[in-house]
């Protein structure tokens, strides 16, 4: 009886020394199909964000594949990978879709991964562009590597900039997430501009992502504080309690968030008078006209959710990507070294108008330079500020 | 008065502690076994309860009522499934199971539910009162919480002591072989346990959201680590301990975050628990038992 097992297993372990040559013969490349892979966290806590970009560019690729031949026949074939906002697993999911055949490295979503895979991307020469990993490092850690959002730091300095053109307030209080790479960036950013323009911060409070159950004690802090306006540089969900705890304790000074805000009114649940006055750094407007098509796709795609700015980075990431390749005929037989070259020449002078943003061109670092929008909620819907 | 608001804060966050650690306790105290699935029972209550409110459009009453039955069904269902067969192997299996229960409602949870956060609506319409020109609030959470956290606290006491199966449950605490042999049924025992700690966490669920709007898969796991934490520092076991327990260490938690640092309060709270723990092994009201070798 064993030695039978140990036939069979040996038998199996034949067996499976060939299991990886298989795939091989899938991966040959088509000249018409120009591979993308994209990595982000599709399940696990930030699978919010992830789940998010990979519809919106699902939504880009199906679109551009339905109209190919418009542009020589060229179609995407698109792949992702669950990272589940860990580090390691980003590694290995980047190193799955290259051993697909993938050419242009559409990911990852989340900073932590973004950075855990960029150093592999340069030492691969593989084009990179993240559609939401907004550290400013990112970038930086070479220049085959792109961004389509914002970095914290410019994004916070901007945010600065608008309080004191449009003098929103005069006692600035901030909550902000001192575990978070996203939310300490956005705050160095805002204290410096705030600094150079003489604006005062009378608070300064912070959470981590440990003890982020209770936020009750911060806001009382600023409410101590005398805070008219806080800055809230972190994302939607925390935001939601502390909009709903200051609405308890009936406290009301002017709250002002960035792009991680967005979808605050689309959670379930949520009290959308609780947002009213809230004012928010957003690229993507939902309810502007030009956004109208991509929002219906998406809610037939996600069960009528609408769409947030993840989304929409990753619609455009998609479409920057593959408008550069047929300008540059670029194809599905071009090697990902040779693919990264060009696209990096191509990006120095490339002017790119999506949904977030029009007349989008990049810096030398391959950090993004669009017009910062913010809006302000009002009866439950996004209106310019 | 500052110093009094941010009382009844840490009071607040503590008595939501106190309830979760209540259920934690109780298991301990008879099944001998730390339930670490019982923070994700918490979350399913919470959940249970949303669905009932925001998709049916049930009242909150009902919601907690269908939410605690749920809960229960799960409890013995896990009890029965998981640790039952189980019994008698070295605790450390048990404790091992009892994670993997944790993983697999979270990710079940996940799979129903979304991993999207949504927005608990406070089964509390009270309106806060304003006292001394505003400058003290009290929310009706804060007030439903204590009342609901002492009123468990003083039922498990009294059933625990007085009912038929409250005896037979410190029975088998006490020594599980010799209460079988007294014709107490164990595992309905310990089953019956499970059921009453898990109505608990539903009942703990609706509160902690109602306090804390968030709810996500992951709601209860970090709430569910603080409260065993506070049924250690209360001396696991004891149920006055639990609540103790719970209310200490939230005080603990919302005066650190206030007077220290908000970065570092956890640190701080598990800080205390070391301390406390030198000082006192079985915790504040932990009985100290002799262990003949």
């Amino acid at each position: 009886m064993k030695k039978l097992l140990a036939m069979v297993l040996t038998v199996v372990m034949a067996v499976s020394v060939f299991a990886g040559c298989q795939p091989a013969a899938n991966n040959a490349a088509d000249a018409n199909t120009l591979k993308i892979g994209m990595t982000g966290p599709l399940t696990g806590g930030a699978a919010v964000y992830g789940t998010a970009v990979e519809a919106g560019m699902k939504i880009a690729v199906a679109e551009i594949n339905a109209a190919a031949e418009k542009n020589g026949g060229l179609k995407i074939e698109f792949k992702s990978q669950d990272d589940e906002h860990d580090n390691e697993k980003a590694t290995n999911a980047y190193n799955a879709l290259k051993d697909w055949g993938m050419q242009i490295f559409a990911g990852a979503v989340t900073t932590g991964p973004c950075l855990a895979i960029a150093p592999s991307t340069v030492s691969d020469n593989m084009f990179m562009m993240t559609p939401s990993g907004s550290s400013d490092k990112i970038a930086l850690t070479g220049n085959n590597i792109f961004q389509m959002c914002f970095t914290d730091p410019n994004q916070g300095s901007s945010a600065a900039q608008l309080v004191f053109d449009k003098k929103l307030g005069e006692k600035i209080g901030v909550i902000y997430d001192n575990s978070d790479d996203y939310s300490k960036g956005l705050l160095n950013g805002f204290k410096t501009k705030a600094t150079e323009l003489g604006m005062t911060i009378v608070e300064e409070t912070s959470f981590t992502a440990d003890n982020k159950s209770d936020l009750s004690t911060q806001v009382n802090q600023c409410k101590d504080a005398g805070c008219d306006f806080i800055f809230l540089p972190i994302y939607a969900t925390e935001a939601s309690q502390i909009l709903t705890y200051a609405n308890k304790i009936g406290y009301a000074p002017k709250f002002f968030g960035c792009d991680g805000m967005d979808g605050v009114l689309t959670i379930d649940g949520f009290d959308a008078k609780l947002a009213e006055g809230l004012m928010l750094m957003t690229p993507f407007n939902p309810d502007a006209a030009e956004s109208k098509a991509f929002v219906d796709q998406y809610k037939a795609m996600m069960n009528d959710t609408v769409p947030n700015q993840f989304a929409a980075d990753g619609y455009d990431v998609i479409y920057s990507i593959y408008n550069a390749c047929v300008a540059l005929s670029i194809n599905g037989e071009t090697p990902a070294d040779e693919v990264c070259a060009k696209l990096v020449d191509y990006f120095k002078t490339y002017k790119f108008d999506g949904l977030t943003g029009s007349g989008m061109t990049w810096d030398a670092n391959g950090m993004i330079s669009k017009i910062p929008a913010a809006v302000v909620i009002a009866d439950g819907k996004y209106q310019a500020l | 008065m500052q110093l009094i608001q941010y009382l009844i804060n840490g009071i607040s966050i503590g008595s939501v502690y106190a309830i979760i650690a209540l259920g934690y306790t109780m298991v301990y105290g008879i099944a001998k076994m730390l339930n670490f699935a019982h923070g994700d029972i918490i979350m399913v209550g919470a959940y249970v309860s949303f669905c009932i409110t925001s998709y049916l459009g049930l009242p909150a009453v009902a919601s907690i009522v269908v939410a605690m039955a749920v809960c229960m069904l799960l409890g013995i269902f896990i009890e029965g499934l998981a640790y039952r067969p189980l019994r008698g192997t070295p605790s450390l299996t048990v404790l091992i199971t009892a994670i993997g229960v944790s993983y697999f409602l979270q990710n079940a949870a996940q799979l129903i539910w979304g991993t999207a956060p949504k927005n608990f609506t406070s089964v509390v319409t009270m309106e806060p009162l304003h006292l001394f020109d505003g400058q003290l609030v009290i929310t009706g959470e804060v007030i439903l919480t204590v009342i609901v956290s002492a009123a468990v606290m003083i039922g498990l006491t009294l059933f625990t002591s007085k009912c038929k199966m409250g005896k037979a449950m410190r029975a088998v605490s006490e020594d599980r072989d010799a209460a079988q042999l007294m014709g107490i049924n164990v595992n309905l025992t310990i089953s019956t346990t499970f059921a009453i700690g898990s109505a608990l966490a539903a009942v703990a669920g609706v509160l902690l959201c109602s306090t804390v709007p968030t709810l996500q898969p992951t709601t209860g796991s970090m709430p569910g680590i603080r409260a065993f934490t506070a049924a250690v520092i209360g001396g696991i076991g004891s149920i006055p301990g639990a609540m103790l327990g719970g209310i200490v260490l939230g005080v603990i938690e919302t005066f650190s975050k206030k007077y220290i640092s908000t970065d570092f309060s956890d640190a701080i709270v598990f800080a205390v628990l070391i301390l406390i723990l030198l000082v006192k092994p079985a915790g504040l009201l932990g009985k100290q038992t002799q262990e003949k070798v």
